[in-house]
């Protein structure tokens, strides 16, 4: 047994050795996460905060440059014209110069002040329908805002019932807060699970595996060897990207560490374990990284990481239980925002528990069938 | 081969008879050329220095040189692959620092690693270049049956270039660079890993080629081969040593060579190592049951006495004159044997089978790799595998070591059922693959380490023996550079040392010294026999056939069957003697092969049975 | 003329080699194939970003039969589940269980405040996934305007406030997201294949060491970039053919600009990118390297910094500086519109222009990279 753990030892120091002295795979395994964190935590944000529009107001009156300075003064949206004619319009959307036009009609404030509702037109450029389907909302709001100005103004009653709303755990409902701790868990399956099918493929292509096998290293030790160095780089990779989000874009970490590194320690293994079930597979370094890409994309895609898997079909949500992404996506996000426990996460807990030991004794038996 | 001149014994590849008129330009030459590497880890390496040579249009001339010597940079400059830092270099009277792809056009190059595309069939690896070269089609058909005959891979053709074994691959590098007939053909060691039948099939063709008018230049460690050239260049460590004739270099050991038949009872490889510790010896070598040796100069001709016994003066092979050189340029003995500390005798009996092989088969599918083959191994023997390529070696050896299961029969190794091996039963076993299987990226020092603990070697005794295996080899000035980048020769030497540190009872050598200089071969042997002489059973395979002479026993395999086995002696005695020559274990193992493959025996088949 | 003829059979053997490896290798033919499927299947049935039905505890402290009638309009809603709680305590614990989306309180001077015309309910959303929290608060205004409707009569009209807003997307009447993604989808692949794949292709061969044979022979640098260009460049189609056929069969997304500009836009991207991967694989010769450098560089910029999914517009002015610098942020451009607006000239000229000024460069560089030496 003792000579078991020494020899499993002496993997893992040589399996840190040949990953971290050569510059160029360092670069790789730090640079990355850095890199692709502030990236994305900088661009990935479905929220708007410049929205370019132009206006085609044939009133030019007092109400309509007031409905029209409630628009400029949002903060987002940023006047690019004032068109003269209708046929100018077309040509402000397709070009893409402006997001949306907003049109006012003569009517406008006559309609205003005799108490009849007046409309106003906007054409959005549906080309990314989510864009500009969020800066439609936006306009509401700022629509909102001014009715609820000009009836306080002019003496009429509000609306029915007030709506105030509060948000619990991300008071601003700031998009970063949601995706950069996602990405604690994004960025690190992909880069675990494809540095361990490669380091494989590696040793294979150079031969040090044939030089393994006829050592006294026993199958599960060599598993156990490739395992551990690849857990511990995929936890140096959170940590990292835990600092940069608390640090660099100084989202507040309210929950407890013992529980988050404890999901990511399992979320690590099931990683792990589909790295190295990819590995058996894959007869050249080439096919390992293609086929751990393949592996990654559906399953960073379908996590819940872009768009909800409530709204996926039926299908592929029970298809989702075996994704270990998943599971750690929404334990990431819960410890980090809502410092929640093991008790409420144990819905994540236990399927990646499973899901890393399936993987795992699924690897270790290719990786025992190797005399083929 | 109609040129053969039976008076020539002592060299098998006979010089072409003709050589064409030199014209003005020479084909190949080199002037005043250096090259210097950058190693990774900073300094800089001088690979050539300030050397001229040429070789005349017609020519057939040969580079050899040590390991690390420069022929594969110096080849590479010819190609414009590389360029050379001072001097100049001119190939077809084309300048190639100014114009590389107008040699790239007109000459024909083969690689020292011929690397062929795993994914691609024989036959369309071979239509590939045979495009790239623009050979016509009816060319083509003529071309392609005489490619196909030399390297025996005609049933093959439909096969994956990536399932070839390593010597198939080797032919088929040799079949694609001749696809076409150049005015310049390079060859960087085409015959490594390539058998005796089949060097000498090559032979013919290039004889036939330089006939034709075609300049061949060769890089090559089979020295035989540099005897059968016209024009010898001898590098060493980037400096030129000798160029001339070959009979100039074998003139240096001139009345200096014998033979010397060693004491009863005693193996001719341990009466080379006694022979060696002399001060008068710059050379042995085992050669068909006696020693060749050479002797300082000034030791007077005539027969002498080495070593305690009467010695016969015999005519100076290229070899002979070869090691003179690097004595003289390196200026100690190839091997100090007295480095070479004994070990702790092993224990156990040395009438021991260690190793039992009983109907052992192996298939692929309907191909039959090995078919029932039957031997034993003593404790303490050093067994040779002998055998062309595809015979089965390679599969025996997988087998052997535990890393392919058998189809049928039993294998034995240390008392242990292989097929059911516990992981502790590889605890007696070394192996050192054909190709560098260690860490690249790790260093010396950090391999040596991981080998000690994963065959559970700690603490003071893990330091003790990398102590030894650092001396021992002569790692200790490359201990912290990564192994990738040691010189050719020391990376052998790293896995010898690495498969050594636990101390195994048996040690598997696959083709060790495939491509090494006969000085790094003298000294690995050298190393082998003092194992030997400690307890440990050595299991090699090897290509070069004078090197069944240092093993105790041997065995011929063929197409997957075990054709001969025995002592060396036992098996030259298989071989027809000819007039006044000892067979040597060449002779003997191509009249094996052809007797089993029906073919009439005798030498090259020139003299039917 | 002979060096010509020549010249094509030396490429014409090489592209042959290189088909068949492709051909060969079956991880070459998943990312052909399969991943553009894949991707297909992904983005047209997985990714949605339409909430159906969202959970809410309601807590009702005033026990009015204002509140009960508004719970009971919430109740009715398609769009929500409810579950009545008494304490906000207890609605947060549900909440942090995941049971419910968010929560609702009425407070307990509701049906007084309502009354005198100063009524106000709180929404309580879970931050932690704000897009939702939105939605929520969008479609709660659905039973909140019926309840309201209900109960009129009681005080003044309540008009919908004097601004109506009357809006119409264009390109996209119906706000189906297939329509934004197919465009995206099909740079996605052509990235995938152009670079990703190929930045692996060139490094292999020195790995291999199968370069140093073929570098002496009558082949240029030249053709030997040409027949790495060519079979990948096919792959690319294929990966193309089946976005379009899917987009317009599995999804009805319209094309209304030209097939023709269509496929000269895919192919010109496809040639930036296929720049790409050859250039990153000469340079870096190394496959691991090379992979994960494509990745960095060509695929997650794709996904995240082309206008794809998140709008440019919107990213801080560094990260918009950067993304100048993408050739996939000028193809989604030219995508989006050509299958949605149709061939509007001054977008589509200019990206277009772009794209191909990019593929030159990137084309000239790899053949200057391209030599045929040894370190």
């Amino acid at each position: 047994m003792r000579s078991s753990l020494l020899r499993i030892l002496a993997l893992i120091r040589k399996e840190f050795l040949a990953v971290l002295k050569d510059p160029r795979s360092r670069f790789i395994i730090f640079l990355p996460p850095i890199l692709q964190s502030l990236i994305f935590g900088y661009a990935a944000s479905f929220d708007l905060n410049s929205v370019p529009y132009a206006v085609f107001d044939r009133d030019h009156s007092a109400a309509s440059a007031d409905f029209l300075s409630h628009l400029d003064g949002s903060g987002i949206f940023r006047r690019q014209a004032d068109l003269g004619r209708a046929s100018d319009i077309s040509a402000w959307i397709d070009s893409s110069r402006v997001l949306l036009v907003v049109q006012i009609d003569q009517d406008f404030e006559r309609r205003l002040l005799a108490g009849e509702p007046a409309q106003v037109q906007v054409i959005a450029d549906g080309r990314n329908s989510n864009t500009s389907g969020t800066a439609l909302g936006y306009f509401e709001t700022v629509v909102d805002a001014f009715n609820a100005g000009w009836r306080s103004e002019h003496g009429q009653p509000g609306p029915p019932i007030r709506v105030v709303t509060r948000a619990w755990y991300n008071p601003n409902l700031d998009s970063r807060w949601s995706m950069i701790p996602s990405l604690i868990g994004t960025l690190t399956m992909m880069g675990t699970l494809m540095l361990t099918a490669l380091s494989v493929a590696r040793e294979r292509e150079q031969g040090t595996f044939d030089q393994l096998l006829v050592t006294p290293f026993r199958p599960l030790e060599i598993m156990a060897g490739k395992a551990i160095p690849n857990m511990v780089i995929g936890l140096t990779q959170s940590t990292t990207i835990l600092l940069i989000a608390q640090f660099w874009f100084h989202i507040p970490f309210v929950g407890n560490f013992a529980v988050l590194y404890a999901g990511l320690g399992l979320f690590l293994m099931a990683a792990v374990g589909l790295g190295l079930f990819v590995s058996s597979i894959a007869k050249t370094m080439q096919q390992a990284m293609l086929y751990a890409f393949l592996l990654v994309m559906p399953f960073a895609l379908l996590s819940g990481l872009t768009t909800p898997i409530t709204s996926m079909p039926e299908f592929l949500q029970s298809a989702m239980v075996i994704n270990p992404l998943r599971y750690a996506l929404d334990l990431t996000k819960r410890v980090y925002l809502e410092d929640a426990g093991f008790a409420q996460l144990q819905a994540d807990f236990l399927p990646l528990a499973i899901i890393g030991v399936v993987t795992l004794s699924g690897a270790a038996w290719l990786f025992g069938r190797r005399l083929t | 081969m109609g040129d053969a001149d039976p008076g020539d014994c002592e060299r098998p590849f006979n010089r072409p008879a003709a050589v064409t008129t030199p014209t003005s330009s020479p084909a190949l030459r080199l002037d005043g050329v250096s090259k210097s590497f950058r190693r990774e880890t900073g300094e800089s390496v001088l690979a050539l220095d300030h050397i001229s040579f040429s070789v005349d249009r017609g020519g057939l001339a040969a580079l050899v040189g040590p390991d690390g010597a420069g022929k594969t940079t110096l080849i590479r400059l010819l190609t414009g692959l590389l360029k050379a830092e001072s001097g100049v270099v001119t190939v077809l009277g084309i300048d190639a620092a100014k114009d590389p792809q107008a040699i790239q056009s007109r000459i024909s190059y083969m690689p020292q690693q011929f690397g062929l595309y795993d994914d691609l069939t024989v036959f369309e690896n071979l239509n590939l270049y045979a495009d790239l070269h623009g050979v016509t089609s009816e060319n083509r058909r003529t071309q392609y049956a005489r490619l196909m005959e030399m390297t025996g891979l005609e049933p093959f053709q439909k096969r994956l270039a990536g399932k070839l074994s390593g010597g198939m691959k080797q032919k088929l590098g040799l079949a694609c660079t001749l696809v076409r007939s150049p005015e310049l053909l390079l060859l960087d060691e085409p015959t490594v890993g390539v058998d005796p039948l089949s060097r000498r099939e090559l032979w013919e063709i290039i004889r036939k080629l330089v006939k034709e008018g075609m300049t061949v230049l060769i890089s090559s460690s089979f020295l035989d081969e540099a005897e059968a050239c016209e024009h010898v260049l001898v590098l060493n460590e980037g400096k030129k040593l000798a160029e001339g004739p070959p009979a100039e270099v074998s003139g240096l050991a001139l009345g200096r060579t014998f033979l010397a038949q060693p004491p009863d009872g005693m193996k001719p490889r341990d009466f080379q190592a006694r022979l060696l510790a002399e001060p008068d010896i710059v050379d042995a070598v085992p050669e068909s049951g006696q020693v060749r040796l050479v002797s300082q100069a000034g030791r007077g001709s005539g027969t002498g006495i080495f070593g305690g016994v009467a010695a016969q003066p015999t005519p100076a092979r290229f070899e002979d004159g070869f090691m003179v050189l690097l004595q003289q340029s390196g200026g100690a003995k190839p091997i100090d044997a007295k480095t070479l500390q004994p070990e702790e005798p092993l224990g156990g009996s040395r009438n021991e089978s260690v190793v039992e092989v009983h109907d052992l088969d192996r298939r692929f599918g309907k191909f039959v790799a090995v078919d029932h083959a039957s031997f034993n191994v003593k404790r303490g023997e050093i067994f040779g595998l002998l055998g062309p390529n595809g015979a089965g070696k390679t599969t025996t050896f997988r087998m052997l070591c535990g890393l392919l299961p058998p189809s049928g029969g039993t294998l034995t190794v240390a008392g242990v059922d292989v097929r059911r091996a516990s992981a502790s039963a590889r605890q007696h076993l070394g192996y050192v693959a054909q190709k560098f299987s260690l860490y690249g990226q790790l260093s010396v020092g950090d391999n040596l380490a991981f080998f000690a603990r994963a065959y559970g070697l700690g603490g003071e005794k893990k330091s003790e023996r990398i102590a030894w295996a650092l001396s021992q080899f002569k790692l200790e000035p490359f201990v912290r550079l990564p192994s990738a980048h040691l010189p050719g020769g020391f990376k052998q030497r790293l896995a010898m040392a690495a498969s050594l540190l636990h101390r195994p009872e048996i040690l598997f050598l696959d083709e060790p010294t495939s491509g090494a200089d006969p000085f790094a071969r003298r000294e690995f042997w050298q190393r082998i026999t003092a194992l030997a002489a400690g307890g440990v059973t050595v299991i090699v395979t090897t290509h070069f056939m004078e090197e069944a002479e240092y093993c105790d026993r041997a065995a011929i395999l063929d197409n997957g069957k075990l054709l001969a086995q025995g002592t060396p002696a036992e098996l030259r005695a298989r071989a027809p003697s000819e007039e006044g020559r000892t067979p040597t274990m060449e002779d003997a193992f191509i009249a094996i092969v052809l007797e089993a493959r029906g073919k009439p025996a005798g030498k090259s088949g020139e003299n039917p049975s | 003329m002979k060096s010509w003829s020549e010249k094509l059979r030396r490429i014409r053997a090489l592209t042959l080699k290189e088909t068949r490896q492709i051909l060969r290798d079956p991880s070459s033919i998943a990312i052909g194939v399969v991943f553009p499927l894949m991707m297909i299947l992904l983005f047209g049935y997985g990714l949605s970003l339409d909430i159906t039905r969202v959970s809410v505890a309601m807590v009702d402290e005033d026990a009015s039969s204002e509140s009960a009638a508004l719970i009971g309009a919430f109740r009715l809603s398609p769009y929500f589940g409810v579950t009545v709680v008494h304490s906000m305590a207890e609605a947060k614990k549900l909440v942090q269980n995941r049971k419910a989306d968010g929560a609702l309180l009425i407070p307990s001077d509701f049906s007084r405040r309502w009354h005198s015309g100063d009524a106000e309910i709180q929404i309580l959303v879970n931050g932690t996934d704000p897009n939702q929290a939105r939605i929520m608060q969008g479609y709660a205004q659905g039973p909140i305007a019926q309840w309201g409707a209900a109960h009129a009569g009681s005080s003044s009209s309540f008009p919908a406030g004097p601004v109506v807003v009357v809006d119409r997307m264009w390109f996209n009447e119906n706000n189906d997201s297939h329509y934004f993604l197919v465009p995206g989808l099909i740079v996605l692949v052509m990235t995938i294949i152009g670079a990703f794949l190929t930045a692996m292709v060139v490094a292999r061969e020195w790995e291999r060491g199968t370069l140093e044979a073929l570098f002496v022979t009558p082949m240029r640098a030249g053709e030997f970039l040409v027949s790495k260009f060519l079979p990948y460049f096919g792959l690319g189609m294929v990966g193309f053919l089946l976005c379009l056929l899917a987009g317009h069969f599995l999804f009805h997304v319209p094309l209304r600009g030209s097939l023709f500009l269509l496929s000269l836009a895919s192919m010109t991207y496809l040639v930036v990118a296929l720049g790409i991967g050859l250039l990153v694989s000469t340079l870096v010769k190394s496959q691991f390297l090379a992979s994960q450098l494509a990745m960095l560089l060509t695929f997650l910029p794709a996904m995240m910094l082309s206008g794809f999914l998140y709008d440019l517009r919107s990213m801080p002015a560094f990260i918009r500086g950067i993304t100048y610098a993408l050739p996939a942020r000028y193809a989604v451009a030219l995508m989006q519109t050509l299958y949605l607006a149709g061939d509007v000239g001054s977008v589509i000229w200019l990206n277009l222009g772009i794209l191909a000024a990019m593929a030159a460069a990137l084309l000239a560089a790899t053949r200057l990279a391209t030599r045929k030496q040894l370190t």
